[in-house]
């Protein structure tokens, strides 16, 4: 393994300017458990380390009062779930925070690490598309904000440009009658890689029968995870009924591009894309009428 | 003379808590927390697993919360208090989860076992009614190919109960 510094950053100006000064021969690191692993598989190599952990912004995990959710790209997972204010409003987000890993693992890992290393099968941010979560980058030139759907641009790739970090995470208030679900099918009860995972919100009418809006995304079935627009805007105006959830899934499955690979078949995934649709859809209703 | 890599990186002081000892030590900083409390401070009772994340072999607890020190650089340890297997046992005797473990037999090759060790206090510690799932789903992170489980999870509750 090529021997590399470990620079603690104490703030985003200097964090900023040592990627610039290093390029890709520096990444930032939140809590390791993918850098570390790739670094000693000699996937790539770095001269340097910038630990983002004594940076204030991106240990912010701030639960506003206006409802608003601010996760700062270096929070442990521990620290989300086990904030029961963050736990009752945000419940896709909770999912994926409590599944990512074992213990061991949620004590350090971040779900802005699990977005900047960008794999298709991410538990985190498909959760993050569905809460309409917007990020925060930040380099020498500048800030900047996009939707999270946009953020990873392939297997491994995302949109951080030379000299930029990904700062922190911006969840919208969730709507009234509210309700989000994240799961995964993986062939263990914990502990693996997702051969498929679906995240589904929607916002309910205030009789709790009909669906105003809802948004799912897809894990693990293209080179990113998808946002599926077609089987999201099918289900606006929708009674929230099994038949209309089963009818989102097959939407969401042909919005599904995926691969076969050692976890699992193309057709093995497409099926798994309608049968999670039909499941988290119906979970979020059922989270959204007690969301009332 | 040419510089190696290894020379152009230089070592890092590292202030910690370990085992309750105030602890100074000198590493390369690409060097895991694993690969420092064995090779540099030369406390071989955490194990190397799979050294990826995976096993649980070599959990350690940092500031009140395990971590795998194989995911973990030694450098990152400054001004840490961590506690190691070395740890567990108070002097002159047995944890009451070494005790159970040894009753049940929640072993056999024993590589897994100062993980399961480190893990497991740490769920009693603060959970001390960790009921049978909750305990199962804590161990999740930690990986065992000799008892198939069921004595592990025996012992914990064992240990649990005689805690109370």
């Amino acid at each position: 393994m090529h021997p590399y510094q470990y620079i603690p950053a104490t703030n985003i100006t200097e964090a900023v300017s040592l990627l610039a000064r290093y390029g890709p021969r520096a990444r930032v690191m939140a809590g390791g458990t993918d850098l570390l692993v790739q670094l000693r598989g000699e996937r790539y190599e770095l001269d340097a380390v910038v630990d983002a952990k004594a940076i204030p912004e991106l240990m912010a995990l701030t639960l506003a009062k206006d409802g608003a959710l601010s996760i700062g790209a270096a929070v442990p997972c521990y620290q989300v779930y086990e904030d029961e204010a963050i736990v009752a409003a945000f419940p896709g987000i909770i999912d994926a925070a409590s599944l990512i890993g074992g213990i061991q693992v949620q004590s350090r890992a971040s779900l802005g690490g699990n977005l900047c290393n960008a794999t298709p099968s991410a538990d985190g941010i498909c959760p993050l598309i569905v809460h309409s979560a917007v990020v925060t980058l930040t380099g020498v030139g500048g800030t900047r904000t996009m939707p999270v759907e946009e953020f990873t641009t392939g297997p491994g790739r995302n949109a951080l440009g030379h000299g930029e970090m990904l700062v922190k995470i911006d969840l919208p208030k969730p709507a009234a009658h509210f309700g989000a679900a994240y799961q995964r099918f993986i062939p263990r009860n914990e502990m693996d890689i997702a051969v498929v995972g679906v995240a589904s919100a929607v916002t309910l009418d205030a009789s709790g029968q009909k669906i105003d809006s809802a948004r799912i995304a897809l894990a693990s079935v293209g080179p990113t995870p998808i946002f599926a627009k077609k089987a999201s805007d099918f289900l606006a105006g929708q009674p929230a009924t099994e038949e209309t959830f089963a009818k989102a899934g097959e939407i969401a499955s042909t919005e599904a591009t995926p691969i076969s690979d050692m976890r699992g078949t193309i057709e093995q995934r497409h099926h798994l894309v309608g049968v999670l649709t039909r499941r988290t859809l119906a979970q979020a209703v059922q989270r959204a009428r007690g969301n009332s | 003379m040419t510089q190696t890599p290894e020379q152009s990186v230089r070592k890092v002081s590292v202030q910690c808590t370990l085992n309750g000892q105030p602890t100074e030590f000198l590493a390369a900083p690409y060097l895991s927390l694993l690969e420092v409390l064995r090779e540099t401070l030369g406390l071989t009772g955490t194990k190397e697993g799979c050294n990826d994340g995976n096993c649980g072999a070599c959990t350690v607890n940092v500031d009140g919360r395990i971590v795998d020190s194989c995911l973990m650089l030694g450098a990152e340890a400054e001004g840490k208090t961590i506690e190691t297997i070395e740890g567990v046992a108070p002097a002159g005797g047995l944890h009451p989860l070494q005790q159970a473990f040894l009753e049940e037999a929640a072993l056999q090759c024993g590589i897994c076992t100062p993980g399961f060790l480190v893990s497991a206090k740490a769920l009693l510690e603060r959970e001390p009614d960790a009921d049978e799932p909750r305990i199962r789903l804590w161990l999740a992170g930690n990986l065992c190919r000799c008892t198939g489980y069921d004595k592990i999870i025996r012992a914990v509750e064992k240990a649990r109960d005689e805690m109370k």
